[in-house]
């Protein structure tokens, strides 16, 4: 097989060797350079650039061996193979050739079918090297732009996810700054009605695919929950974009909370996630994942089967992803949850379990191990106002917003039983920006109207039934039952808004399709403290500059008054 | 990682075997295991008994085939799963969408 034609250098004191040397290289086809000693070989070097070198060992002025040395560091980064042209055959002295960067060794005399060999495959060696070199530049280059990819992916990520609330006191979580690039996701915000919604996700895959799927879903998780949405609804809602949007077999595995602090309820919604950790006075509650992960199910097979709990002050639930459970020892050992339940049992108070479960963890993993994929959140039951955020954090909006207005909004039949307008309503209302830093209180009229004009007026039911702990469940469930059947029936909103002295008015009149009930009556008893019910119409009267029946009873306007903060 | 394939004497059901790490380098291999086989297989095998872990990526390529084979009209099983392996598809309740055994 013919080659191309390379320049070749040699080096070579002896006249006669040298003349020999010249001319087989020649008839090989290749062009020559020719230096008598080691020093016009590196002046030689620098000037005409040789493909290949062969350098006698014994030279004046400079010897092969320095030269050699010279000619490698001259060549940098590539390969110019030197080739020691030595009847030297001692071991030692070959030795010495091959340390100061000698790659081969050819001895008088020269054979020119070897000399042949020796350039072929130092040719090769050459162009194999070249190549290599070559390709790794790509590679550099295209991991450089990777990263600047990525760059942007995780700040528009951070911006979207500042709008949440994690820096409540209540949530403490670690996360490594690029477990956005892992696949992981925390996100927290407050809802109008002043619960707060929380969610850890674990996207399949790695890098640039997970980055992407999390951004709609924190858009979704933020737009929703700000709007007063149930946590369920927003999971639909992730669930059928994640589907719709994302490739088959990507999904997200999630466990997320609904936190209610007024009435201090939890509810927990686990799907694809290890089993999250519930700590109540003492109490270890396990709460394995029921549900296929978000973006695999269409949405009418989508289940919202959840956890309810009701905690007292100071209640904690854990939640983590796969990295922990999973955690490896040197020896190759799973953490499991085994472990986990021991740090529980063994940990006196609840305020060290989120330390002590990192610890370990980071512990039995031992040095080696990359401890930053590990996620971890602990979120605790405490009063609303400890948890040290400023409720009005949505806005930020320079416009007044509409002052004058009015709408009338009605719904009646099956829509009763499958669409709830109090978040529609609310969002209307907080059009106007200054006027959202009430939205909690504006969100319990509406809710608490609108539930008596419904369970009351048009399902009939009674409050009396609550007035027991059975009976509460009870309540529930009928509710449920008869608003599944639900046919006939309709409620209507009436909100009126008129701008007053420093802020404005709001008239929120609900009504419904029921009997009524006797509101003089009412007004007569006196508000029992201890029953479960009751509860509504004196914290509305709170809330509220006035609060009127009409009619039969089944006609309520409530009056909310309100000034710019 | 290997992954063999198998038809029964009808012709009807395919069997995957998948051997060693089922992971995202299996991807290429997998999808081409189910895509060229021909269309009268009516049912998928995962044999499971060799295979040492599953991850994600894994979990994300059941799901390709189960859209490749019908989605919710697939009949696809999973057996001899080791308990690593069956951990995982207990903790993302994959029982809900494949016959486990």
């Amino acid at each position: 097989m013919e080659q191309e034609p390379l320049k070749i250098l040699i080096a070579e004191d002896n006249d006669t060797d040298r003349m020999i040397l010249q001319r087989i290289i020649f008839r090989l086809g290749h062009t020559v350079v020719s230096a008598r000693d080691g020093l016009e070989a590196t002046e030689l070097y620098e000037r005409e650039k040789p493909q290949i070198v062969l350098l006698d060992v014994l030279m004046p002025r400079m010897d092969g061996l320095v030269a050699a040395r010279r000619l490698k560091e001259m060549a940098g980064e590539d390969l110019v193979p030197i080739i020691f042209l030595t009847s030297l055959s001692d071991a030692e002295s070959l030795a010495k050739c091959l340390d100061a960067g000698g790659d081969d060794f050819l001895s008088k005399p020269y054979n020119p079918v070897v000399l042949k060999a020796k350039i072929q495959a130092f040719n090769r060696m050459r162009l194999m090297h070249r190549t290599l070199l070559h390709q790794r530049d790509q590679i550099s280059l295209h991991h450089e732009h990777m990263l600047r990819e990525q760059q942007v992916a995780k700040t528009v990520f951070d911006n979207i996810a500042h709008l949440g609330c994690l820096q409540a006191r209540n949530i403490r979580y670690f996360l490594s700054p690029m477990a956005v690039f892992n696949g992981d996701v925390l996100l927290a915000a407050l809802k109008p009605s002043g619960g707060m919604h929380v969610l850890l996700g674990d996207f399949t895959g790695h890098g640039l695919p997970a980055a992407i799927g999390a951004m709609p879903l924190a858009e979704i998780f933020y737009g929703m929950t700000g709007k007063g949405f149930s946590m369920t609804d927003v999971l639909r809602e992730i669930n059928q974009k994640l589907k719709k949007n994302l490739p088959p077999g990507f999904f997200c595995c999630a466990a997320m909370l609904d936190l209610n602090f007024s009435r201090r309820e939890l509810e927990v919604w686990m799907g694809g996630m290890p089993a999250s950790f519930l700590w109540r006075g003492g109490e270890l509650s396990v709460l394995p994942s029921n549900h296929l992960p978000l973006g695999v199910l269409e949405a009418k097979a989508f289940k919202t089967n959840t956890y309810k709990f009701e905690l007292s002050e100071g209640d904690r639930i854990f939640l983590w992803s796969d990295g922990i459970v999973e955690a490896r020892s040197p020896d190759g050992e799973l953490f499991g949850e085994e472990r986990l339940r021991q740090v529980f049992e063994e940990t006196n108070h609840p305020s060290l379990l989120f330390d002590e479960v990192h610890q370990r963890v980071i512990r039995f993993m031992g040095e080696s191990e990359r401890s930053d994929d590990l996620s971890m959140v602990e979120v605790t039951m405490m009063p609303e106002d400890a948890l040290g955020i400023e409720a009005d954090q949505i806005s930020g909006s320079a416009i007044k917003g509409p002052e004058s207005w009015e709408f009338t909004y009605k719904i009646e039949g099956k829509t009763l039983g499958e669409f709830n307008p109090v978040p529609l309503i609310l969002h209307n209302i907080l059009e106007m920006p200054p006027v959202r830093a009430y939205s909690g209180q504006i969100y319990t009229v509406l809710t608490e109207l609108y539930s008596n004009a419904l369970e009351h007026g048009v399902l009939g039911l009674s409050s009396a039934q609550k007035q027991t702990p059975g009976g509460f469940l009870e309540y529930y469930q009928e509710r449920e039952r008869r608003l599944k059947e639900i046919t006939c029936g309709w409620i209507q909103f009436r909100i009126r808004h008129r701008p007053e002295a420093g802020g404005g008015v709001l008239l929120i009149r609900v009504e419904d399709s029921g009997p009524g009930f006797d509101y003089h009556a009412f007004a007569r008893s006196a508000p029992v403290e201890d029953s479960y019910s009751g509860r509504g119409i004196p914290l509305l009267c709170g809330i509220c500059r006035r609060l009127e029946y009409f009619g039969c009873g089944n006609m309520v306007e409530a009056e909310f008054a309100w000034i710019k903060a | 990682m290997s992954i063999s394939t198998q038809k029964s004497s009808d012709g009807s059901v395919l069997t995957i075997k998948i051997q060693g790490r089922f992971d995202f380098s299996s991807h290429q291999e997998f999808r081409d295991a189910y895509e060229s086989a021909d269309s009268s297989i009516m049912e998928y095998q995962i044999d499971m008994s060799e295979t040492t872990y599953l991850d994600s990526s894994a979990l994300g390529m059941l799901l390709l085939l189960r859209d490749f084979a019908g989605g919710d009209n697939a009949q696809i099983t999973i057996s001899n799963c080791n308990s690593d392996v069956r951990r995982i598809l207990t903790i993302s309740n994959f029982e809900q969408l494949f016959r486990i055994q």
